[in-house]
């Protein structure tokens, strides 16, 4: 690893993450995503039958889901801003802005991973949780998406943002 | 107890725990959930090569998420042992439709016709698999993130570039469930 600044990182999950976590916090990672694991597989999110089930609009199941999901984490961050809450480590409460641009890598990007939402029946979540539900030819799917992350990060300069 | 271990948790359970992981990462270390970014974090860790995309301290910025990650993949293996193995309670309506376009085995959590590893032997599996998962690669960096870092958290935040990727993501399944996966499944 070089020694350079850490560079502008914005994006899924990337932002906010600046400082050196203790060993007893990532023990809360890996507890937390257990418990995501095990709720994308009993709440059957994970099922490319349940993805079909929505693009094809015949259950209201995973948009009741999905709803919900937002409503909860919206009010949540409503209480926290309210409260003034701080992390644990006794930092203020700080969720990065994400920068518009032109839009054109939202609208473009979104679409392709749709197809490819469709296509495999996951997002990336599901993708790791159905290796673990023994679903284990999605180690291929997941090797595939690392060739198209890698992929873009070479074609990147060259794509409109 | 049996409902939580022998049938799927209804929507209005299992979403409003979903969106709980907003707040708990947040106060857990001011973390943003989102899964897509590990992508990109294992390609730093593993082959970043000279791409200014991959040519950061992964460690530093991503650790923590490639844990959680490792967790989704140890609750997906714990949650789907216990409890009765059972077919996903879809509708009759797309049980009908996948019958239509060439789905006839609606046991476990994804198609056997398309997610084994025989079936990626296939054309249709191999598309599925194979292609899908690249353009779930490429589509997640390219729009900044998935399901988890724009759908939940970035609508929760009022975020409008998170908006127009949800559109996307809607856009192309909808485009994918109509016009390619009937040929890919019925014809291939």
């Amino acid at each position: 690893m070089t020694d350079t600044p850490l560079p502008e990182v914005d994006g899924c999950g990337l932002s906010g993450a600046d400082q050196q976590i203790r060993p007893a916090f990532l023990l809360v990672y890996l507890l937390l995503g257990i418990a995501f694991g095990a709720v994308l597989t009993r709440s059957e999110v994970l099922s490319w039958f349940r993805i079909q089930e929505m693009f094809h609009f015949q259950s209201f199941r995973m948009y009741g889901i999905i709803g919900s999901a937002i409503a909860t984490a919206a009010a949540s961050i409503a209480f926290i801003k309210a409260l003034g809450l701080r992390s644990i480590d006794g930092k203020p409460i700080a969720i990065p802005r994400k920068t518009l641009g032109s839009g054109i890598q939202y609208a473009v990007g979104g679409a392709i991973f749709g197809i490819g939402w469709a296509l495999t029946g996951a997002c990336p979540g599901p993708l790791f949780a159905l290796i673990g539900n023994g679903v284990s030819v999605m180690i291929v799917a997941v090797l595939s998406a690392l060739a198209g992350t890698w992929v873009y990060g070479w074609l990147r300069p060259q794509l409109p943002h | 107890m049996t409902v939580w271990f022998n049938a799927e948790w209804p929507w209005y359970a299992a979403g409003p725990l979903i969106g709980l992981f907003v707040p708990a990462l947040l106060l857990a270390g001011n973390k943003s959930f989102g899964i897509s970014g590990n992508l990109r974090h294992l390609c730093s860790a593993i082959v970043p090569g000279r791409l200014e995309f991959f040519r950061y301290d992964w460690k530093r910025t991503g650790f923590w998420n490639l844990v959680f990650l490792a967790g989704v993949l140890i609750g997906g293996f714990l949650a789907s042992h216990f409890g009765a193995p059972h077919s996903i309670n879809i509708s009759s309506a797309t049980v009908a439709t996948l019958s239509h376009i060439g789905i006839h085995d609606f046991y476990g959590v994804a198609p056997h016709e398309l997610f084994t590893w025989h079936a990626l032997l296939s054309l249709r599996g191999f598309i599925s698999i194979v292609a899908g998962g690249f353009l779930v690669g490429f589509g997640t960096q390219y729009a900044g993130g998935c399901t988890s870092g724009h759908a939940i958290s970035g609508l929760a935040n009022f975020e409008l570039p998170s908006l127009i990727a949800v559109l996307g993501f809607f856009a192309g399944g909808l485009a994918a469930t109509y016009l390619i996966l009937p040929f890919v499944i019925g014809r291939l």
